[in-house]
């Protein structure tokens, strides 16, 4: 007898209190509160699947501009399809794959002229793979260390989800088994892959699901990890780091969505489950975290189950449709032709409520394949485990007459357009048999919050196909060669090059993921600043322009031109803290122009300095307390000075003079 | 079983031979590259000598260059033996009979995914393993007749092909649906409707413009549409069963003398020019668009004549084309010219005296327009009178390959002159229409604002 059953003997537990009971019993911590060892115990792993879009002027099998974007209702046209399972290795059909079929969801895409051609819509096929874009992921396989191909072959890999319109998206392999350095370890590198990027979704609601096709057939590299990662902080490290690594090669996109993590995640009994398309790198802990207590749960399920249930292999749920008015019972709206059927899962009292992730119970797991699979949006059931109004709550009673369920059953009330309601019905069956096994093989989407959603089963190993429509291309050694020259250092030696400046901490996400090192260099050696001037520029005022641009990228040869503008006009660097601004947000006027604008007045040393005596007196005879207290006299000084000093000479050489005044007057 | 080295050749083959790797096995290939683990795959037969191909375990293809491998182990040799499950198809009574004859093209099929060639589907038993759909249709039987591409389907297959049409319609079937590549599968349509007259079924040409091995293949789709026309429509005439729109929303039926491929790949490629298609389809119901058909009988009477000529050409004219393109063809005996002539049907005069001596040797000479669109008339300008008065005659408004076709399939019955010309231009399944009806004619121009605001509304 299991936890949950000796707890059942005194009370029924449901809703709220079977919710906070079950994540009790579960030992779930909260991530602040988890240790090393937690990971440890839960035998957690995790992969990194990282996609980063390339920065070229055209997409990857066509001569449509790349990055050109539009708002999900600013499209020329519509066309409608619908993605049909294609026969597996074994000349079968995968049953979901089926299942999602027969369902049908209208496929729509919204397509614009000036970033889409028939390529994109899958009527025309392709064109020679941009070789800028192989060029520049070739320098970034070289970056992680890969073994380089000797020749690409694209292939196709299968997504019935509708989000690349032929139904698979062109991808092939550069390079296999590099690595890279994370803290206290290597993290080993599977593959990098040249491919194409997929649409971008507009809405989802029942059977209509609508895509863009902007974003459709921009160059992406993605990269695998082995699943080396065993604790969630390290994921997130490692994202970093490859991200950092990426950036730093000047080649890739930035912005929202130009690089896009997926993250597998397995505990020990547990299957790999991928999280898809985290958007922030900050997420990552939280979620993998989450979703290793989610594993544990449906792990801890899967034995009561067992333990409860004699022979799984023939279970099966019992169905009845319900002739009862919806209205009554939910306040919901257009269901008026929906059929309610009633189910009694045998063996899943106390499970349905179970905990599964913070805000979720195993019924949401249920709830959320019948929207994907059935296209029932929610709410889709309701569930004799729920804290249910008063009149449901009854309902369930006639529900488990009707059945004859025993106490260690629980009940579901499904409800949906009449033609839905079979799929539905497999689709509940199906994950119901899956609890006995554990944990299902599935792609899951990430909510802000640190949990995930079900999105669709995870595709099999066959849904690889050579793309019989594009030859093999070879990648020679002189190609290698040219790609390796144009490769800038390794990360590792730009972390290590802050550390040997002396460069704060918490300035390094900065430099790095904006790829700021290599500029600081030739900043440093061009205008002789100290790196730590040039680091405090880039990541406070540059940095503030940067947030302000939410999303546009400055343009970092503005910035050169501005170094190099100081340095032809002899201005002390100081000066730069004021012109940045105007220099990058008026990009097109000269900066000669900006400089005139700005309070910059040019001013002999000596004149500024002369003025130092003058004012000792003055603050002497303001404030006649302060005489001898030389830092006071020195702040108010440089305060009246600064305004005219700056640009004309460094302000260190300025209070340096100042002090020295004050000193010998002192 | 003796080493396989499917495809591989010179220093790829040597290397191969030398490590004692056939195809198949698990290989570790050490190169200066780094080492590569993964099973040899057969080499596409045009690609270089370079390289080899090895399946990763992640289920991507990558090549490896020959001169950088150092060493190469097989642990072991796996062969991939594909096939698609053959599953009885269903017969259910008071469904309609119909029979699928294949040409070649592939109606259905998938991938061998390691080799990346085509495994057809074709029994009845696999095309409802690919297309279960189909059973709810109708019962099927299917034969195949030849295994060519599109292109290679000529006057021998389509005689073979009609007279097959022939003995079907002859044993009572209710619908024919004849699987075909799309290149010429106008060609063939036009060939049908001279060779099978008075049809009391539908006799119904469908392909895909998408191979069948996609999720987003049109194949599935058509194949069904195709299978309804045959088996429900009443329309008893040769059609062409395809994509209307590139949106899968319904199919087009057009007959087989006014159908052309209008798009080297867009799903929606075959048009009727010069009229509108009989009628739109879809899984839920056949929308007639035209009255005037043949409708569906019960007999089983029907007119084969499968006879083709092959000796005639179809010139496609270019300004500054020269008579010894003409003269050339009448000292190879060609005893038939289709010419898609500029405009209103004209050429220029350099070939006059060439088109003299042609008509003169006895080759039979007719007019079509290369702008598709639009009746041949010859009296309008001089030219056109001269080229008349020489011999050449205009074919009203049939489409160049069709007017080729119907002469092929003329010239095979007569040589007669008057009889030729008199049979050419009697109209058979609308070859030659009377009238072009104000819709006819519709190539609507894109970046126009009325234009762009259908195309933004009506999902194509």
């Amino acid at each position: 007898m299991t936890d949950i059953d000796s707890k059942k003997e005194q009370t029924v537990m449901i809703g709220n209190q079977l919710y906070q009971y079950t994540k009790k019993e579960l030992d779930y911590l909260p991530i602040s509160k988890a240790t090393d060892q937690t990971y440890a115990d839960l035998g957690f792993k995790c992969g990194l699947e990282i996609h980063q879009q390339l920065l070229t002027d055209q997409k990857l099998f066509c001569r449509c501009p790349a990055g050109i974007y539009q708002k999900d209702d600013d499209y020329d046209a519509e066309l409608i399809r619908h993605m049909r399972p294609t026969l597996s290795e074994l000349g079968e059909y995968d049953g979901t794959a089926l299942m999602e079929f027969r369902t049908r969801k209208n496929i729509i895409y919204r397509i614009k002229d000036e970033n889409s051609c028939t390529y994109d819509i899958d009527d025309t096929p392709p064109f020679p793979l941009n070789m800028d874009a192989l060029e520049k992921a070739l320098e970034i396989s070289l970056l992680l260390g890969c073994n380089i191909v000797g020749e690409l072959h694209i292939a196709r890999k299968q997504y019935l989800d509708g989000s690349i319109p032929a139904g698979f998206q062109r991808t092939g392999i550069l390079g296999i088994e590099g690595e890279i350095p994370i803290a206290n370890k290597k993290i080993r590198i599977i593959q990098i892959s040249i491919e194409e990027d997929s649409c971008r979704e507009v809405s989802d609601i029942g059977h209509w699901r609508t895509y863009r096709t902007d974003r459709l057939g921009m160059p992406l590299i993605e990269t695998v990890t082995y699943p080396d990662m065993l604790t969630p902080s390290e994921s997130a490290e490692a994202a970093q780091y490859l991200r950092y690594l990426t950036r730093s090669s000047g080649q890739v996109r930035t912005g929202i969505g130009a690089a896009r993590e997926d993250v597998n995640v397995s505990i020990t009994g547990g299957t790999r489950v991928e999280i898809k398309g985290v958007a922030h790198i900050k997420w990552i802990p939280e979620l993998t975290h989450n979703e290793s207590f989610r594993q544990k749960a449906l792990l801890k399920i899967a034995r009561t189950l067992k333990e409860r249930v004699v022979s799984p292999d023939s279970w099966d749920i019992k169905s009845e449709r319900l002739d009862i008015d919806g209205a009554n019972y939910l306040s919901l709206t257009g269901i008026s032709d929906y059929e309610f059927h009633a189910i009694n899962l045998a063996g899943f009292g106390s499970l349905i409520g179970h905990f599964t992730q913070p805000g979720q119970t195993f019924g949401d797991e249920l709830a959320q394949r019948l929207k994907v699979i059935a296209c029932i949006d929610h709410p889709n059931l309701a569930s004799s485990e729920s804290d249910n109004p008063e009149l449901l709550h009854k309902l369930f009673d006639t529900v488990r007459d009707l059945f004859g369920s025993t106490e260690q059953d629980a009940q579901l009330i499904i409800w949906g357009p009449p033609e839905d309601i079979p799929t539905a019905l497999l689709t509940i069956k199906e994950r119901c048999q899956l609890a006995f096994e554990g944990v299902p093989n599935e792609t899951r989407k990430s909510l802000p919050g640190g949990v995930t959603i079900f999105e669709r089963v995870l595709p099999g190993p066959d849904r690889m196909y050579p793309d019989t429509d594009s030859a093999p291309i070879a990648i020679g050694d002189d190609l290698i060669e040219c790609c390796r020259e144009r490769m800038v250092p390794p990360v590792s030696d730009r972390i290590a090059q802050l550390n040997d400046w002396k460069i704060p901490l918490h300035m390094h996400n900065y430099l790095l993921k904006r790829n700021l090192v290599a500029l600081m260099q030739a900043v440093i050696d061009r205008l002789l600043a100290t790196p730590i001037f040039v680091a405090r520029l880039l990541t406070q005022e540059f940095r503030r322009l940067d947030n302000y641009a939410k999303g546009r990228t400055l343009p970092l040869s503005r910035l050169t031109e501005l170094f190099e503008f100081i340095k032809e006009k002899n201005l002390a660097n100081e000066i730069l803290f004021e012109l940045l601004q105007p220099a990058l947000i008026n990009n097109k006027t000269s900066l000669s122009e900006i400089l005139e604008q700005s309070d910059y007045e040019p001013c002999a040393t000596e004149e500024i300095t002369a003025q130092i005596p003058m004012l000792i007196e003055e603050y002497h005879q303001l404030c006649p307390k302060k005489i001898g207290n030389l830092s006071a006299t020195t702040r108010w000084i440089m305060g009246q000075l600064r305004p005219k000093a700056i640009g004309n000479m460094p302000l260190a050489q300025l209070s340096e003079a100042v002090r020295k005044g004050a000193d010998n007057v002192g | 079983m003796s080493a396989d080295f499917k495809g591989y050749k010179g220093k790829a083959l040597e290397t191969l031979k030398s490590f004692n790797t056939p195809v198949w096995s698990d290989t570790i290939v050490k190169t200066t590259r780094g080492d590569f683990h993964g099973i040899i795959l057969p080499r596409s037969e045009n690609d270089n000598d370079h390289h080899i191909v090895l399946k990763l375990i992640t289920g991507y293809n990558v090549g490896i260059e020959i001169d950088t491998i150092t060493d190469m182990t097989a642990s072991s040799v796996k062969e991939a033996n594909y096939k698609i499950p053959e599953k009885e198809f269903p017969v259910t009574p008071g469904l309609p009979n119909l029979k699928l004859f294949g040409t070649g093209g592939t109606i259905a099929s998938r991938l061998d995914y390691r080799t990346g060639a085509v495994i057809p589907a074709f029994s009845p038993g696999e095309l409802y393993g690919a297309v279960p759909e189909l059973a709810d249709i109708c019962n099927l039987s299917t034969e195949k007749l030849f295994a060519v591409f599109s292109e290679n389907m000529g006057p021998k297959q389509y005689t073979e092909l009609a007279s097959a049409v022939g003995r079907e319609i002859e044993n009572g079937i209710d619908g024919i649906v004849i699987g075909h590549g799309t290149d010429t599968m106008h060609h063939t349509a036009a060939a049908l409707s001279y060779m099978v007259q008075n049809s009391p079924v539908p006799i119904v040409m469908v392909g895909s413009q998408r191979s069948s091995d996609r999720p987003s293949s049109d194949a599935a789709l058509n194949l069904q549409y195709a299978a309804k026309a045959a088996g429900e429509s009443d329309i008893a005439e040769v059609m062409v069963c395809m994509f209307g729109p590139t949106s899968d929303e319904y199919g087009l039926l057009h007959r087989g003398t006014r159908v052309r491929k209008m798009h080297s790949s867009y799903r929606s490629t075959f048009r009727t020019l010069g009229d509108t298609p009989l009628a739109m389809i879809d899984k839920q119901k056949i929308t007639p668009i035209k009255t005037d058909y043949h409708k569906r009988r019960t007999d089983h009477n029907v007119t084969v004549t499968p006879v083709f000529e092959e000796k005639i050409t179809l010139l496609y004219y270019y300004p500054n084309m020269q008579p010894d393109i003409i003269d050339s063809l009448v000292d190879n005996g060609y005893k038939g010219i289709v010419i898609a002539g500029t405009g209103l049907g004209h050429v220029n005069k350099p070939v006059y005296p060439a088109i003299e001596r042609a008509v003169k040797a006895g080759v039979h000479i007719f007019m079509t327009v290369q702008t598709l669109w639009g009746y041949v008339h010859m009296f309008v300008y001089d030219t056109g009178r001269d080229l008349m008065a020489k011999g050449i005659v205009p074919t009203e408004n049939m489409l160049p390959e069709v007017a080729y076709v119907k002469l092929g399939w003329v010239l095979g019955q007569t040589d007669d002159p008057e009889k030729v010309r008199q049979m050419m231009l009697t109209p058979v399944a609308d070859d030659i229409t009377p009238r072009e009806p104000y819709n006819g004619y519709l190539v609507y121009q894109g970046g126009v604002p009325e234009v762009e605001a259908f195309i933004k509304r009506i999902k194509r």
